[in-house]
């Protein structure tokens, strides 16, 4: 995991320094709320409906003990004993004094955390693949890119007032973990004939009110050149993208105006006069930042002894086995395993994590996995190395601690943003209709005969909750003051990526659990031996769920 | 006379900005003494104009510095515009000026941003500050140019990324 260094701690704490003058100013009256407003934001706070919301960057998702037992303490001494993983590997409190916030941030930079650029016009935290590192189908880690991507992006003075916000994710392996085909922009790390590493690179993709896959711009651009590569892209966007009309100001929509091979043509000709500059990556510098991304200190297991007292005890004892097959992913080394602990267990808002149980990760990542966690875009936490034959001790602490639903990548591991509960631009609330949607699944065995399913729900078209790309999404929309729900079938943010369609008129609250249910009926008469949900539903298209929907809930 | 933050001291501004002519620039009468022109102004007089040593150019933020061309290592001043804070256009414009253009005079943030941004545009290759709002506490914005000493990108005031000057 990245380390500071001098460097590192002194920028952070000049930060700190700065949003503590200007918080100071603005509560003094010297500062004006509008012009106030973008400051905090590129601290991470925001006014919400009941309070403040601040959101604190997990770069990359990655997290160690000592910053978990932070983010506890914060969680107990500011907010209110428990904080929210976000939709975006982030962590949000929802209830903190503005006041105390500099304190707060005061606190995460000791720990070297901060909120900078979790919010407003400027390039926000990376995100990537909460397996980087494990993964048996990664090509490149990305960790190391990402780290100096983040480093590039912070406080940097030229992309600070961007016409809109602008995310990147970064994805290094077979399967597409990071949704890169729905980010501003994408980047995908592979390796030419030659064996160099080097990023394909996709613009304009992007969620919220005008969902769009991103066009590749560029097959392969060698890894020496990313950060002056991506210094032109900015530059085309910040100078060109529209600033008149905000539903129009992402750099999807100039893509879109522009035409992909135009918008490439213009990045390639300002990147022409940046290209070779200082910012040209050495291989020095590539190394240095991949030392802070070694092996943690694998033992040499016996693979098959390992497997062989997992198959044992799984046999023994059919909830384990549940959980292995949900909750458990393959490892690159021998003997090792990744492991998701749900913050998905019914009741609970999807991805709140109290202080106690934060503790508890920490716990259980220092006796099972080197101090490590990452957090997910799915809302979940992992336990990246585990070794195979402390999996049952890993599953039992789990369990005790409300860890260890079955549930990854089903049907109740529902993605699901805060929603008009806590955000001022919602249209809806959309943690009750997760947890009336978790009620009417409750049966694990059922849900787990299912599989595979994408559940997402927004409270808007702002898609923090990634509606467009879930097996099922879930829109709240308002009509007239009222609550209702747009379903849609279809989405996917993987390597096929596409965006799910509207299956006809929306639904008020009470009816959403049963137009769920009607659904996964639809698929269960439906599905052959070997489909998920999506591949029956490509098979057989929206007509036969529309039918059944608007049959019984009309 | 109103005042201004340039190379981080406070002093009198004597220079005059000329607003965008509602008619054809061609027309505009420039008056004698310091003026900050319009670049429309300056592309259409452009060859009465350069014979002074006193002309400045403005840029807005819907405006393509790289129009200036070879110019801009002959004029003493370059503004760049905000008509609102929030618009950054002229951070990119203002590194256009000096990396690309190779501009030395006094480069000039002019317009409706904030103190806030100081650091940044001078790390754009911005010398000169003269906010719209003349209640601005010149003294106070001044100690935002420091709210950061050192960066991780490279800058125009650092070309060397912090990742090849660390040890
Ligand atoms: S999708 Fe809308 S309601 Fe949900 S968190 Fe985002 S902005 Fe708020």
């Amino acid at each position: 995991m990245y380390i500071y260094d001098h460097y590192d701690h002194e920028i952070l704490r000049q930060r700190v320094a700065q949003f503590r003058d200007q918080t100071q100013r603005y509560l003094a009256g010297e500062l004006a709320d509008a012009e106030f407003l973008p400051l905090r934001l590129q601290n991470g706070l925001y006014i919400q409906r009941l309070a403040p919301m601040l959101r604190i960057n997990v770069p990359y998702g990655m997290l160690n003990t000592q910053q978990l037992r932070r983010l506890a303490r914060i969680a107990r001494d500011y907010d209110k004993g428990y904080c929210h993983v976000s939709t975006r590997q982030n962590i949000q409190y929802n209830w903190p004094n503005l006041e105390q916030v500099p304190d707060i941030l005061a606190e995460l930079a000791e720990v070297e955390m901060h909120g900078t650029q979790s919010s407003g016009n400027c390039i926000r935290n990376i995100t990537s693949d909460q397996f980087a590192g494990t993964a048996p189908d990664e090509v490149v880690d990305p960790r190391p890119y990402c780290e100096i991507i983040r480093q590039w992006s912070s406080f940097h003075p030229e992309f600070a007032f961007l016409p809109r916000k602008f995310k990147i994710a970064i994805s290094g392996s077979q399967m597409d973990r990071a949704a890169i085909q729905v980010h501003d922009i994408g980047l995908q790390l592979v390796t030419n004939d030659a064996g160099d590493i080097g990023f394909k690179v996709l613009v304009g993709g992007g969620l919220g009110r005008t969902p769009v896959i991103g066009s590749v711009i560029r097959d392969y651009l060698p890894e020496a050149h990313i950060l002056t590569y991506l210094e032109a892209i900015l530059r085309v966007y910040n100078l060109h993208g529209r600033r008149d009309n905000k539903y129009k100001a992402r750099i999807k929509i100039l893509v879109r105006a522009m035409g992909p091979e135009t918008f490439a043509q213009a990045v390639e000709e300002e990147w022409q006069h940046l290209k070779g500059a200082q910012s040209t990556l050495r291989s020095e510098d590539i190394e240095r930042a991949k030392s802070y991304f070694t092996e943690p200190d694998y033992q040499t297991l016996n693979d098959a002894q390992a497997q062989a007292g997992v198959d044992a005890l799984a046999g023994e004892h059919l909830a384990f086995s549940k959980w292995l097959q949900r909750n458990v992913r393959a490892h690159r080394v021998p003997g090792y395993a990744a492991v998701t602990l749900s913050l998905k267990p019914t009741g609970i808002a999807p991805g709140d994590v109290t202080d106690s149980q934060l503790e508890r990760i920490a716990d259980l990542a220092e006796r099972f996995s080197f101090g490590e966690v990452r957090t997910t875009h799915e809302q979940n936490m992992v336990l990246a190395d585990v070794r195979k034959d402390e999996l049952f001790e890993l599953w039992q602490a789990a369990r005790e601690a409300g860890f260890a639903t079955p549930n990854i990548g089903t049907l109740t591991d529902i993605i699901c943003c805060p929603g008009g509960d806590f955000c001022s631009l919602a249209n809806a609330k959309s943690i009750p209709i997760a947890e009336a949607i978790q009620r009417q699944f409750s049966d694990l065995d059922y849900v787990y005969d299912l599989g595979d399913l994408d559940l997402n729900i927004s409270g808007c078209m702002n898609a923090c909750g990634h509606h467009h790309v879930g097996h099922i999404g879930v829109l709240g929309v308002d009509k007239k003051g009222e609550e209702f729900y747009q379903v849609m079938l279809g989405g996917n943010a993987s390597n096929d990526a596409s965006l799910a369609k509207v299956l006809g008129p929306a639904f008020e609250a009470e009816q959403m659990p049963e137009v769920v249910q009607n659904l996964v009926n639809v698929y269960l008469e439906n599905r052959t031996d070997e489909e998920l949900f999506i591949d029956t539903y490509n098979r057989i298209g929206i007509v036969p769920f529309k039918e059944r929907v608007y049959a019984k809930a009309g | 006379m109103p005042k201004l933050v340039k190379d981080g001291a406070i002093i009198e501004d004597t220079w005059q900005r000329l607003d965008k002519p509602a008619g054809d620039a061609a027309d505009v009468a420039v008056p004698e003494g310091q003026v900050i022109v319009p670049l429309s102004v300056w592309l259409a007089q452009r060859n009465a104009l350069q014979a002074r040593r006193d002309i400045g150019v403005w840029i807005d933020s819907d405006e393509n510095a790289l129009e200036l061309g070879e110019d801009a290592k002959t004029l003493p001043l370059v503004a760049v515009h905000f008509p609102g804070f929030m618009d950054g256009r002229a951070f990119s414009s203002a590194r256009l000026l000096r990396e690309r253009l190779g501009f030395e005079g006094e480069l000039r943030a002019v317009g409706a941003f904030i103190r806030d941004q100081l650091c940044y545009l001078s790390r754009c290759g911005v010398n000169a500050f003269r906010f719209d709002d003349e209640t601005t506490d010149l003294e106070q914005a001044k100690n935002s140019l420091k709210d950061f000493t050192e960066f991780y990108q490279a800058g125009v005031d650092q070309p060397v990324p912090l990742f090849r000057r660390r040890a």
